[in-house]
């Protein structure tokens, strides 16, 4: 059976739902942030698949730019969890829940 | 072009200043000075520039049009208002004044990409260098466990859209087969409406939704502006809060404006859950700065308007709506850092202890709330008009104006504590000459929004 563009899309949109699905169910600040960049890259996969279809190169430029701004998300975002890690000893969210009143 | 490398090399500047100069004033003044020199390049980006051929830069990557020029140099007015009204309040947060600036300077640095990029991957930096500064001035108190939880917060629920705004455009991509803005339309129209173009379009408007807070995507927005240092919330809350609003705008209006009939019931249907959601809850809050972040959700609702409309119009709307809640939640924040009590006991008799800094709040509070001759007033009027003149959803705009009814009751709550309830509010830092003046001077402004909006238009 011949690989077409269908079938990238179906991969990539399913390892898109398990990055939300976790993201929404997980409890684990980090689990949660792991689940987020599989979104990522889920679109990385997407992107790269349309790019060889269409034989388009921005498409690909596009994912370098993604990968840059992942990593700098992850340097911010990491060093709020060490943040909130040193103060309650747990990177579990439901401590988030303390804001609302 | 101009500003997005004078905003870089001045955050760059205030970073350094941090290296070499000690002192939080003389770092604030720098700061204040560095403001007013972007002023002055935005409006230079805005003289040289004609009003009616539109500078393609980058390789079309970006395209300054008279009025996103314009909206830059409005917003960054807008933060010169800002700095100067709470560049004292900043120095209180912590230890690393100069990075702060630096960072807002990163922020307007997202802002001018938002406001003028032409392609799908400057949205997406512009909207990164938008939030990923954001979540760090959340988080800048770090003393403060509510201000940690803030940041936390706020940078889950921004990366999850961020990857949901990702999803949108590459589907977008698969439809249209380009990442250009303008040439998209012409793609997407040739032929029959392609799936992927419909969920891309979905998927982007769930995005940024997050971005400005609309309901049902709205539930970080109170945690993080009343988490969230005072001081930053305010910038947080105005001129982050319009950028999102004008890239919305801009996408929906540029790529999808013949597509409407597609999108334009969802978005009616957040605009309506948005209004409903911001003014009921807001009635509830016991926190004035907690009600301010509901307020900004019901804001939200308004500014959607512009979005809904896909029309001339729309461009003033957004313009106006930004700048005069922009200025008067501003000038509203300033009021609130320097009270040590954020519920509403804490306004109780402020008319007598300060007269002047009651009066500004009720001018602020009116504007918020909508009344004429002031700026609140024009704003809503030119978002409800852009889709009046459209001519449909007529129940969205009976509906906002039942809901701006609603809003009056929490802002006046506000008007009443101060002038008609006893008390000794306690003031957490002295208010002093200059802070009065600029109050004054903003709430000039505010008035002078709702007199003469026009002037604010002239550029559009």
């Amino acid at each position: 059976m011949p690989v077409n563009s269908t079938h990238y899309l179906f991969l990539s949109l399913l390892l898109f739902s398990i990055g939300v699905m976790g993201a929404l169910m997980r409890r684990n600040a980090i689990i949660i942030f792991m689940c987020i960049e599989l979104m990522l890259n889920a679109v990385n996969l997407l992107l790269v698949a349309f790019s060889k279809i269409y034989a388009d190169a921005n498409a690909q430029l596009f994912v370098f730019f993604i990968m840059v701004v992942a990593a700098a998300e992850v340097a911010v975002g990491l060093a709020i969890i060490v943040m909130m890690y040193r103060k309650v000893h747990s990177v579990d969210i439901n401590i988030l829940n303390r804001l609302k009143h | 072009m101009k500003a997005i490398i004078a905003t870089t090399v001045f955050g760059v500047i205030m970073m350094f200043a941090g290296l070499w100069v000690n002192d939080k004033k003389s770092i604030a003044g720098l700061a204040t000075f560095l403001f007013a020199a972007l002023l002055g390049v935005t409006i230079w980006d805005l003289t040289t520039t004609s009003v009616n051929s539109p500078k393609s830069l980058f390789n079309d990557m970006l395209r300054s049009e008279h009025y996103s020029l314009w909206f830059n140099t409005i917003m960054t007015g807008c933060s010169l208002l800002y700095v100067l009204l709470m560049g004292k309040e900043v120095q209180k947060v912590g230890k690393y004044v100069s990075e702060y600036f630096a960072l807002i300077f990163f922020i307007l640095c997202g802002l001018y990409l938002l406001s003028m990029y032409n392609n799908l991957l400057m949205m997406f930096i512009g909207i990164e260098i938008l939030s990923i500064p954001q979540y760090i001035l959340a988080g800048s108190d770090k003393r403060n466990l509510k201000s940690s939880e803030a940041s936390l917060k706020y940078f889950l629920m921004g990366a999850f859209s961020t990857g949901i705004l990702l999803m949108g455009i590459t589907l977008l991509y698969g439809a249209a087969r380009t990442f250009n803005i303008t040439e998209m339309v012409t793609l997407m129209h040739s032929d029959a409406l392609n799936p992927l173009a419909l969920a891309g379009i979905l998927f982007i408007m769930i995005a940024f939704s997050f971005k400005v807070s609309a309901a049902p995507m709205h539930m970080w927005t109170p945690d993080v502006y009343d988490g969230s240092p005072t001081v930053f919330t305010a910038f947080m809350a105005t001129v982050v809060k319009s950028a999102a609003f004008f890239a919305f705008l801009r996408l929906f209006q540029v790529s999808f404006n013949s597509l409407s009939e597609h999108w334009v019931m969802v978005l009616a249907i957040i605009t309506a859950a948005t209004l409903l959601v911001g003014n009921v809850t807001a009635v509830f809050q016991q926190s004035v700065k907690r009600m301010l972040a509901y307020s900004s959700i019901a804001q939200a609702g308004f500014m959607l308007f512009a979005v809904l409309a896909v029309n001339a119009v729309a461009w003033q709307g957004i313009i106006i709506y930004a700048v005069a809640y922009s200025v008067a939640t501003i000038g509203i924040f300033a009021v609130l850092v320097k009270l040590k009590d954020y519920t509403y006991d804490g306004f109780n008799g402020l008319a007598q202890r300060e007269p002047l800094l009651a009066f500004v709040t009720t001018i602020f509070l009116f504007s918020l709330a909508g009344i004429p001759l002031t700026g609140g007033f024009m704003a809503k009027y030119y978002v409800l008009l852009a889709v009046v003149q459209q001519g449909q959803l007529m129940w969205l705009v009976i509906f906002a104006l039942l809901m701006a009814a609603i809003s009056v009751y929490y802002y006046f709550r506000v008007i009443i504590a101060m002038y008609f309830k006893a008390g000794t509010p306690e003031i957490s830092s002295p208010v002093t000459g200059g802070d009065k003046f600029m109050l004054v001077v903003t709430c000039a402004l505010v008035i002078l929004l709702g007199v003469l909006p026009q002037l604010f238009l002239t550029k559009v």
